[in-house]
């Protein structure tokens, strides 16, 4: 294969999220030389990807199918991905060598499928990770379920075993396309390498547009090894997929209709909102309407914290009034959001009051979990812009909110019930305050990923976002582990952006093995591990509902459990972080939580750890218990809100 | 709960079966019968797909089906659209007992597909009620085995779900 700079020709840009690149080439451009190429193959410089792909959309004849997954990935613009190789795969690995796309080689196939989510989060474009037949699939399983759970773009190539050996239980041979079935958005086996620029085309195509998801291309070794040629751009041909993304004129002017007529009104935001790329519309409809704003845990940063139309975060953790104007509303307006069961606590007495306008681009969502009165399937962008213009035409008629009323209410609960935390009685240092200091220094224009657990509802409570695609997190699966990888793969999208991981002791141990990665493939994240020695939310569910009773929760992380003859902290994250190449701090005291923060941030050239010792017995609140209904929520421990109208 | 008939179509591709059958089976939305065959395009395969359900969850199930990037499209079958089944039964039919089981085939219209010293073998079509009431009257003869095909379906009148003058499609998707 020659290489992808050896001919020039220039594409119109485009990005992996649209679709394929379009081959057939406009103006000339100035042929690169390889070393060039390589050189400029860095961190995100977007302009490489394209030239790249301008390069690669050339036809070639008698390469192999290896040659032809490598040219069709260079081809529809990607940038960077994240893998393994092994036996079934390996064909691929050797064009790799020479291509011009980075290859980030990872620890764990798990670091490289976060990896490729993380990116795809930061950037918006889809994400691509590899991986071998069998185990190496297998590893992928949790971050596709992840990324498909939190519709994330994001394509995996996986080797297979021979085609004739498909079926006869071979070595490293698992059916990782019937495994992934229920948890991609599609997926495809190919076993004839005339397939391989098609099926790669329509994998990038299916992950970046509609709802995204992720998908899988599983190639059979023989596939990759056969002679084929390759042109690009190849045909299409998904008859069965036809998103739907212009909104319904109708369905609209009604749902601007109820949001004139409603006088309780709340915009509730979802992650769908960030996937469109809707922020500026949003805002926009949220000033014309000046209804309350809540923003889900996957759409922290779709609207700032800092406009005082926002209310924060609702669910099992949100904060009282975000979660009580929910129930209190006369109008949802849901916009890209699911009624997941942790913001809708026990459904039936979920918002019993309140009129449903539903967008959402996948039609099953809508009247999945509640019944929609006003169902609007289409993209958050186009959608929220034509409400907008609806809305104009609503108030023109004469027809305006009086919200003045609603607002008196909600400012009362934000006033009586403001966010909060205490000090450990212990005297240890607090986890909020920590992860509350780390937001305001590192500021909103970094990126945080945060794993899951107590840690994760602190970093969406107390950092605050401003801009979308700044917090990434697992939200639907709740994978431990997702922190560190997703840090790393964002890192690599967004190289001159500060991006930290906030983890927890146990998910820093499940996934931290990717700082390697990080340290190696110069990829200079940031790790705060909120240590509180403990699986600490699992520990807050046993102290508030099992007595106690701490059954298999105490990670060692501090030392020993009390009376244990070793009191030495098992790891010790600050030798951990050295060991992996990356530079280990740690910080035990509220004096020192500042200092240790900037000199984190004030150490480019390497990936830093900081081990903050936080007191075990923090707890997250406010709490809707798992099945209770959000009229049961409670501020913090034993403290029941009053509403004062006998309802609540 | 009423009982449900869609006709799917999807491409013939291998999987889609899988595909379909693992999503009713993770939703846990509850088959009747699926029955699949080719279609007059070779690209494609009809599932005919009955399943009982009440209005919210079947809304659901072909939601989720239409999102299935294989599935072109769904229809639901009315009540009076054509439905049939096969049925084979072997029934036991010594010669005292033979005119009885032949009598009864005819009452039915069954044909005899296979005959020897102590079976006869029936092939009947009909609605599911049909070869309900059909089994009921060999049953007491002795049926020593069957096999039952799942329901297949088409609407009635000129339309068709791929040519010109296409029946309804349930919702699209996403």
């Amino acid at each position: 294969m020659s290489t992808p700079s050896s001919s020039g020709r220039t594409a119109p840009p485009s990005r992996p999220a649209t679709g394929p690149a379009p081959g057939a080439g406009a103006a000339p451009a100035t042929p690169m030389q390889p070393s060039e190429a390589a050189a400029q193959a860095t961190l995100g410089v977007e302009t490489t990807a394209r030239t790249i792909a301008e390069a690669a959309s050339e036809p070639v004849s008698g390469i192999t199918g290896a040659q032809s997954l490598v040219r069709s990935l260079e081809a529809v613009g990607v940038e960077v991905v994240f893998g393994i190789p092994g036996g079934a795969i390996l064909p691929a690995y050797d064009p790799l060598f020479d291509s011009a796309l980075r290859h980030v080689l990872v620890r764990h196939e798990q670091g490289a499928g976060h990896a490729a989510t993380g990116y795809a989060q930061a950037t918006g474009r889809v994400g691509v990770c590899m991986a071998t037949s069998g185990p190496g699939a297998t590893n992928l399983v949790t971050p596709l379920a992840d990324a498909y759970m939190d519709s994330v773009p994001i394509v995996a190539i996986t080797g297979q075993v021979p085609s004739a050996a498909i079926g006869t239980d071979a070595f490293q041979e698992a059916d990782i396309r019937g495994i992934t079935m229920p948890i991609t958005k599609h997926n495809f086996l190919v076993t004839d390498a005339d397939e391989i620029p098609q099926r790669i085309a329509e994998a990038f195509h299916l992950a970046g547009t509609g709802r995204p998801g992720p998908v899988l291309v599983d190639i059979s070794k023989d596939a990759l090894q056969a002679t084929t040629d390759f042109s690009w751009p190849p045909r299409m041909d998904l008859p069965g997929y036809k998103p739907t993304t212009r909104p319904h004129g109708k369905q609209v002017r009604e749902a601007a209709a109820l949001i004139a007529g409603a006088s309780q009104p709340v915009l509730y935001v979802g992650g769908g909102v960030l996937k469109a790329g809707a922020t500026a519309e949003l805002a926009e409809l949220a000033e014309l309407t000046g209804a309350p704003v809540v923003t889900t845990l996957m759409a922290r940063g779709a609207f700032p914290d800092s406009h005082p139309q926002n209310l924060g975060m609702p669910g099992m953790h949100g904060n009282v009034t975000a979660v009580t104007a929910l129930q209190k509303a006369d109008l949802l307006v849901a916009l890209g959001a699911r009624f997941d069961d942790r913001v809708t606590g026990e459904l039936s007495s979920f918002a019993p009051h309140a009129a449903v306008v539903h967008a959402d681009i996948d039609p099953a969502e809508i009247g999945k979990n509640r019944k929609a009165d006003v169902p609007i399937v289409g993209d958050a962008k186009a959608t929220i812009a034509e409400l907008v213009t609806a809305l104009r035409a609503e108030h023109e008629a004469g027809r305006t909110p009086q919200l003045t009323g609603w607002w008196a209410q909600l400012e009362d609960w934000r006033t009586r019930y403001p966010l909060g935390y205490d000090w450990p009685e212990d005297g240890m240092l607090s986890p909020q305050y920590v992860i509350e200091r780390l937001g305001a220094i590192a500021g909103p224009d970094a990126i945080y990923a945060s794993g899951v657990g107590q840690h994760q509802m602190w970093a969406a409570q107390f950092v605050k976002y401003e801009k979308p695609g700044t917090w990434l997190n697992s939200g639907g699966l709740g994978t431990m582990g997702y922190a560190v990888p997703a840090a790393m793969g964002a890192k690599f999208g967004m190289p001159g952006t500060t991006v930290w991981a906030i983890d927890g002791d146990g998910c820093f141990q499940m996934t931290n093995q990717e700082l390697a990665t990080c340290a190696i493939e110069g990829i200079p994240v940031k790790v705060a591990v909120i240590n509180n020695g403990n699986l600490g939310m699992v520990r807050q569910w046993q102290t508030l509902f099992y007595e106690g009773r701490y059954s298999n929760t105490h990670l060692n992380t501090h030392g020993g459990k009390p009376g244990a003859p070793r009191q030495v902290r098992i790891p010790d994250f600050v030798t951990l972080a050295e060991a992996l190449g990356c530079v280990g701090l740690r910080c035990e005291s509220k004096d020192d939580v500042d200092a240790v923060i900037e000199k984190a941030m004030s150490i480019n050239d390497a990936p830093v750890v900081i081990d903050f010792i936080v007191g075990s017995d923090a707890q997250v609140w406010p709490m809707v218990a798992a099945g209770a209904s959000n009229d049961e929520i409670l501020a913090a421990r034993d403290v029941r809100p009053v509403f004062g109208d006998g309802q609540v | 709960m009423p009982r449900h008939t869609l006709s799917v179509l999807v491409e013939n591709k291998a999987g889609v079966l899988a595909r379909v059958s693992a999503l009713f089976s993770r939703r846990g939305y509850n088959i009747e019968s699926l029955a699949v065959g080719p279609t007059e395009n070779p690209d494609l395969s009809r599932m005919t797909i009955v399943a009982d359900a009440e209005a919210q969850p079947l809304e659901q199930i072909t939601k989720q089906l239409n999102k299935l990037v294989e599935v072109i499209k769904i229809v639901e079958l009315d009540t009076v659209a054509v439905q049939r089944e096969l049925l084979l039964v072997k029934v036991r039919a010594p010669l005292a007992d033979r005119a009885q089981v032949l009598q009864t085939a005819e009452l039915f219209r069954a044909r005899v597909i296979d005959v020897n010293t102590d079976t006869v073998t029936l092939e009947a079509t009909g609605t599911p009620d049909k070869l309900q009431a059909l089994l009921a009257v060999l049953a007491p003869l002795g049926i020593k085995e069957m096999a039952q095909s799942g329901t297949v379906a088409l609407g009635r009148g000129p339309r068709s779900m791929s040519g010109a003058g296409t029946l309804r499609p349930v919702e699209r998707s996403a």
